[in-house]
């Protein structure tokens, strides 16, 4: 049987499947639906949704149109939980696989900055940064991978630990290869799969910080955002709660659908593994 | 007990190293963050150019950036986390008095989510593959995709506004004049959103672990053997799996600790409880950075008291910790 097929015969992981899928649907076709900027004026304002058939989910505080809002919020999630958990995936890889590699003291070193990462909040890391730098869509990608690289880091080096005793490392190093080639182009690729298993992980905790973050109004103010729209609604909390709740619900949904995705894929990988 | 020092001893010293690259980041942030401690001093009282001059040659800000930091250093050696501008008194007075509030908070929520997580874990654990442990699976995994701060709104909505059941926010009712156990009441009442909100969220990763580790422990050895002595079913649950499924979930109650106080930060600004996390945003607000990296350096040195408190636990709890080096 075919991994992909393996994948579609479990019911969560075809769940998480269809929500990503919709989830790219609407991050990709935002611009197409709702041309033009998704914070301009669209209607009265504070219109419940349900109530008129060009603005299904409503308005805001300002008349935005909630749907519009939605869609292009999806764009933000997405871009940002992918390009901060690729960022911290590359470095904790790097940073492991280093540390691994080199032993000594280059590993005593890096070790003790990765639990120095882990001991600092992660938010409240992500939070600093951010109010230092400056909110604009890059530094919030950095100040989120900034505190996501070091699970990362530790599996890596894990891996490259066992990785390094093997023949064709020994091999690599008969045939006089510089020890970085060995370190990235030998060993790193083989020690990715286990790292890569904490993907879905990663990308999940990114959507969450990301609309933490911009709750607490350090996203980009150029973009909008599941976060920034919930705490926009928090001003009405008592007559609109529909505000709050509606980019809630999509975050929710987003974030369970990588988690069931991810599952799926470790699960039937890792079956397909013991099966070999 | 020799045991548990020399553990303690080797932990201590590597928290030290920790702590220190924790400084040196923070130090660095400082540097790069715009203006410093005289820019924020004249620009609440005003002052000219001669006495901007005097102050960052009095205050020693004319120096190198590795001199900066010596002096940066000694400070916190002295306890000394700097002025905030913002509550024009010293960084540990206002930090100091917004802890016990965040400690709270994060023991009851720790406590919560702890204990219904564990327990609700045992519940699946006990019947692998049944019914409820899918259900309690999936269930958990929801939940663990449930933003915080999106969590305490809702439940400010259906338990404080819609119900009445609850206050809205904060940690007391202001100028109550209560005392004693009736001001503790109070403070509970205020605490049960807040307490929920982050425990809840915690909650699915115990169970998690626990239902993982239940499944680890069911295909060991001496469980047969346990069946084999008839012992009942329950009986091998509570004293034999679950028992040893637990002592992961101790660790990870000191790794999880970092997480915690990061997700009080917003659980705080939702419910305006007057906590450490609450403090950081208001700092993030009035551009305090000075502040702000004392309240991460604090939170740093909490996290690392939590987990040497969680290690010496462990080592009582699990009599393996340590013996080889006790033995050397």
């Amino acid at each position: 049987m075919s991994p992909l097929r393996r994948f579609l015969l479990t019911p969560e992981a075809i769940a998480g499947a269809i929500i990503l899928l919709a989830l790219f649907a609407m991050a990709l076709s935002a611009s197409l639906f709702f041309p033009g900027d998704p914070q301009a004026i669209a209607g009265p304002a504070l219109l419940p949704p349900f109530q008129h058939w060009s603005l299904p989910l409503g308005t805001d505080r300002l008349g935005r149109d909630v749907q519009a809002e939605l869609f292009h919020g999806a764009r933000t999630s997405l871009a940002v939980g992918l390009a901060a958990a690729a960022a911290a995936l590359a470095v904790g890889a790097i940073v492991g696989t280093l540390a691994g590699f080199a032993g000594g003291v280059v590993d005593e070193v890096l070790m003790r900055v990765t639990d120095a990462f882990q001991t600092v909040p992660s938010f409240l890391l992500a939070l600093a940064f951010v109010s230092i730098v400056g909110p604009s869509l890059g530094v919030v990608v950095a100040a989120i991978a900034l505190g996501a690289w070091t699970g990362p880091a530790r599996v890596a080096r894990a891996e490259v630990l066992s990785i390094r005793e093997r023949d064709f490392v020994a091999g690599a190093r008969v045939i006089g290869m510089h020890p970085l080639e060995i370190a990235f182009r030998e060993v790193l690729p083989n020690a990715l799969p286990p790292v890569l298993a904490l993907s879905s992980v990663i990308v999940a905790a990114a959507i969450l910080t990301e609309a933490a973050l911009s709750f607490l109004g350090l996203g980009d103010p150029n973009r909008v955002t599941w976060g920034g729209m919930i705490a926009e609604g928090r001003a009405v909390l008592r007559t609109a709660p529909f505000l709050s709740i509606i980019p809630g619900i999509a975050l929710v949904l987003t974030v369970l659908g990588v988690y069931l995705a991810g599952e799926g894929v470790v699960e039937t990988t890792a079956v397909r593994r013991s099966l070999s | 007990m020799t045991r548990a020092l020399l553990l303690l001893r080797r932990r201590l010293v590597g928290s030290v190293f920790v702590l220190l690259i924790v400084v040196i980041g923070t130090f660095l942030l400082l540097e790069a963050a715009p203006g410093d401690a005289v820019d924020a001093y004249i620009a609440s009282t005003g002052g000219d150019a001669g006495m901007i001059e005097l102050l960052r040659h009095r205050w020693g800000l004319d120096q190198s950036a590795l001199t900066r930091l010596a002096n940066y250093l000694w400070a916190l050696l002295h306890l000394d986390l700097g002025q905030s501008v913002t509550f024009s008194r010293p960084i540990r007075d206002v930090i100091l008095e917004r802890l016990p509030n965040t400690l709270l908070l994060m023991g009851s929520a720790t406590a919560l989510s702890f204990g219904l997580g564990s327990a609700l874990g045992i519940y699946a654990g006990a019947r692998p593959g049944s019914f409820r442990d899918r259900f309690l699976s999936i269930g958990s995994l929801a939940l663990y995709a449930v933003p915080g701060f999106w969590l305490g709104l809702v439940m400010i909505i259906i338990f404080a506004v819609d119900l009445r059941w609850f206050p809205i926010g904060g940690i007391e009712s202001i100028a109550s004049g209560k005392t004693g156990l009736d001001r503790a009441a109070d403070i509970a009442r205020h605490l049960v959103l807040p307490v929920r909100a982050l425990g809840f969220i915690y909650l699915a990763l115990y169970l998690r672990m626990m239902r993982a580790g239940m499944a680890e422990v069911w295909r060991q050895d001496f469980v047969l053997a346990a069946r084999a002595k008839g012992l009942s079913r329950r009986r091998i649950v509570l004293a034999h799996v679950a028992r040893n499924a637990l002592l992961p979930l101790v660790t990870m109650l000191g790794l999880q600790s970092a997480q915690m106080l990061g997700g009080s930060v917003v659980i705080e600004s939702v419910f305006s409880v007057p906590g450490l996390g609450r403090l950081a945003q208001e700092a993030v607000a009035a551009r305090d950075t000075p502040l702000l990296l004392g309240i991460i350096l604090v939170s740093a040195v909490l996290v690392i008291v939590i987990n040497l408190l969680v290690d010496i636990v462990y080592a009582f709890l699990d009599p393996r910790v340590g013996a080889s080096e006790a033995g050397a």
